[in-house]
């Protein structure tokens, strides 16, 4: 990151290709074997520091006691309601504010006049910190729902906005020429090489966001909220419970990765003409 | 009235900041409805721009371009482009992109995917139908750009340097099946390349132009029977064709 306001310049960088060959080269093999040494690892390591070093339980509990407070947690009766709440809470505003940045991101990259007049004002509003904002949105909208999905949403709609502008600009000029020498329209040059080329980058907006999602959620209930994971937490920090704080946060971070997951699925079965360096395609903000 | 008719065409193009650069002065010329017209010259001499402004992708800065008697300003249905390299979209199957320009027309679906088929038959490339343009060579590729110029079945096929990416084996081989299909499809044919033997070997009339500013030099009639065969390439007659366009410029290496 450059630190530059001007967000289209680095709203997207490309991988070094030597990442993306690293990535490949590791086989499914190494991978399947690797992951659950180094995790059984780095638990046996946690767990044996706390005893030997005797850590209290309110700074660190070990891994045994977050597993316990895990499925404690999630026994739960209440669980599946706060869930539920922070889940919606996530995937509505992710949904908010990836239609509106795709939509408007569309609308700024057809036209030149709306870059000009509007996207200053988005940039703008991209330097404003989203947290700082929150407190104010829990005011306007409530302690309920709605103030996580608006929080949510303004934190998903630029990566959104930004890449789906680059990618529309990243058509390349001969095969849009291919298309207006044989009498395509705006709307069919549109449709048939903007939208394609805009795709991955879309998708790597999406990707990011996802995990920005989990975030605006908890934030907003940290904020302010009567239900929901991130006020699980913070009950659980009132009564000094680390064990149960950090069982939730293993709850957040499986949604994220969950829901990670399923955006990659569909990103590679929808682009399958991209190669694996261009699905490397990152924002960086 | 069909066929080309261009008269005092003059394209400047004015980049900011520098001089303007004129890159097409005093361009005459009439090209008859089905005949096989090459343009050659050096880079820079105003080939691509000439074949943009028939297209109707460029607008000229003045004079007049007459495509079957009406003045060109955008592009139209009668042409069929093909570029330097095969422009294939990768998330297409080779017929999806042969049907690209019947698509923007608005063509009966059913029709147009027949004469893709058919098109792709003609250039042996029946059973790539489904396959996508990353499994096919460079030979192949353009052998399916140039189905996709002819789809919509236009009058004319316009093509900037086709062949300049393909080896020299690829390239004799497409030259011919250049010539089937022209002969075939009854269309009249403008191609570009910075070749002087390919420019004679297709032709029935070379233009030959020079740069800064771009210029037609000569217009030379070729004279060599048709069909023209591989052979011909070693012919005396084919030599003084070559010969003749050569002698325009002052050094071989002016000619990439
Ligand atoms: N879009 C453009 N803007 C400014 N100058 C251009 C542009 N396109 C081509 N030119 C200039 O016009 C001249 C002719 O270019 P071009 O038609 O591409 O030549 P050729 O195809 O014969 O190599 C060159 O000097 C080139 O630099
Ligand atoms: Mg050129």
């Amino acid at each position: 990151m450059d630190g530059s306001i001007s967000a289209r310049a680095h709203s997207v960088t490309i991988k070094p290709e030597k990442t993306a060959r690293r990535v490949r080269s590791a086989s499914l093999k190494e991978n399947g074997l690797v992951a659950p040494i180094l995790f059984v690892i780095l638990m046996a390591t946690w767990e044996v520091a706390v005893r030997v070093l005797e850590i209290p339980a309110i700074v660190l509990p070990p891994p045994s006691s977050v597993a316990m407070a895990l499925v404690r947690e999630v026994m739960s009766p209440s669980f599946l309601y706060h869930f539920g709440v922070t889940f919606t809470e996530i995937v509505a505003g992710f949904a908010a504010g990836a239609v509106l940045g795709i939509v408007l991101g569309v609308a700024i990259g057809q036209s030149e006049f709306l870059e000009r007049v509007v996207y200053p004002y988005v940039v703008a509003f991209q330097t404003v910190p989203k947290v700082a904002i929150a407190p104010i949105i829990v005011i306007w909208f409530g302690y309920g729902l709605s103030s996580k999905v608006v929080i949510t949403a303004t934190i998903v709609f630029f990566p959104l906005l930004a890449n789906t502008i680059a990618g529309l600009r990243s058509a390349p000029r001969d095969q849009i020429e291919m298309l207006r020498a044989h009498t395509a329209n705006d709307w069919q040059v549109f449709h048939m090489v903007r939208l394609p080329h805009a795709l991955p980058y879309i998708f790597a907006g999406l990707d990011i966001a996802i995990v920005l999602a989990v975030i605006g959620a908890v934030v907003g209930e940290f904020v302010g909220a009567r239900a929901g994971l991130g006020f699980l937490i913070l009950q659980k920090n009132f009564t000094f419970d680390m064990a149960g704080s950090f069982a939730i946060l293993i709850v957040l971070s499986l949604i994220g990765v969950g829901l990670h997951g399923i955006i990659v699925t569909v990103q590679r079965r929808l682009l399958f003409w991209t190669s694996v360096n261009d699905r490397g395609r990152i924002a960086t903000f | 009235m069909t066929g080309v008719a261009i008269a005092q065409l003059e394209k400047r193009y004015r980049s900011h900041g520098y001089d303007e650069i004129v890159a097409l002065e005093n361009v005459d010329v009439t090209i008859e409805h089905g005949s096989f017209v090459t343009i050659v010259g050096p880079s820079g001499c105003g080939k691509s721009t000439l074949l943009r402004i028939l297209a109707g992708t460029l607008e000229r800065t003045s004079g007049q371009v007459l495509i079957n008697g009406r003045s060109v300003n955008g592009p139209t249905r009668e042409m069929g482009v093909v570029f330097q390299s095969p422009v294939l979209l990768p998330w297409r199957s080779v017929l999806a992109n042969v049907t690209v320009p019947a698509e923007i027309q608005g063509m009966e679906k059913k029709a147009a995917v027949q004469r893709a088929r058919a098109l792709l038959a003609t250039v042996g490339l029946s059973g790539f139908e489904d396959r996508y343009p990353a499994e096919l060579s460079g030979g192949m590729a353009q052998r399916a750009g140039i189905c996709r110029a002819l789809v919509h079945q236009p009058d004319f096929l316009l093509m900037d340097e086709p062949f300049g990416a393909l080896d020299a084996m690829t390239r004799e081989t497409m030259n011919l099946e250049l010539l089937r299909i022209w002969r075939e499809q009854g269309i009249t044919v403008v191609l570009v390349t910075h070749s002087i033997p390919e420019a004679v070997f297709l032709a029935d009339r070379v233009i030959v132009m020079t740069p800064r500013p771009g210029r037609i030099a000569e217009i030379l009639p070729v004279e060599l029977p048709r069909p023209r065969t591989l052979a011909m390439f070693n012919t005396p007659e084919f030599g003084r064709h070559v010969t003749a366009i050569r002698r325009h410029f002052s050094t071989e290496a002016e000619l990439d």
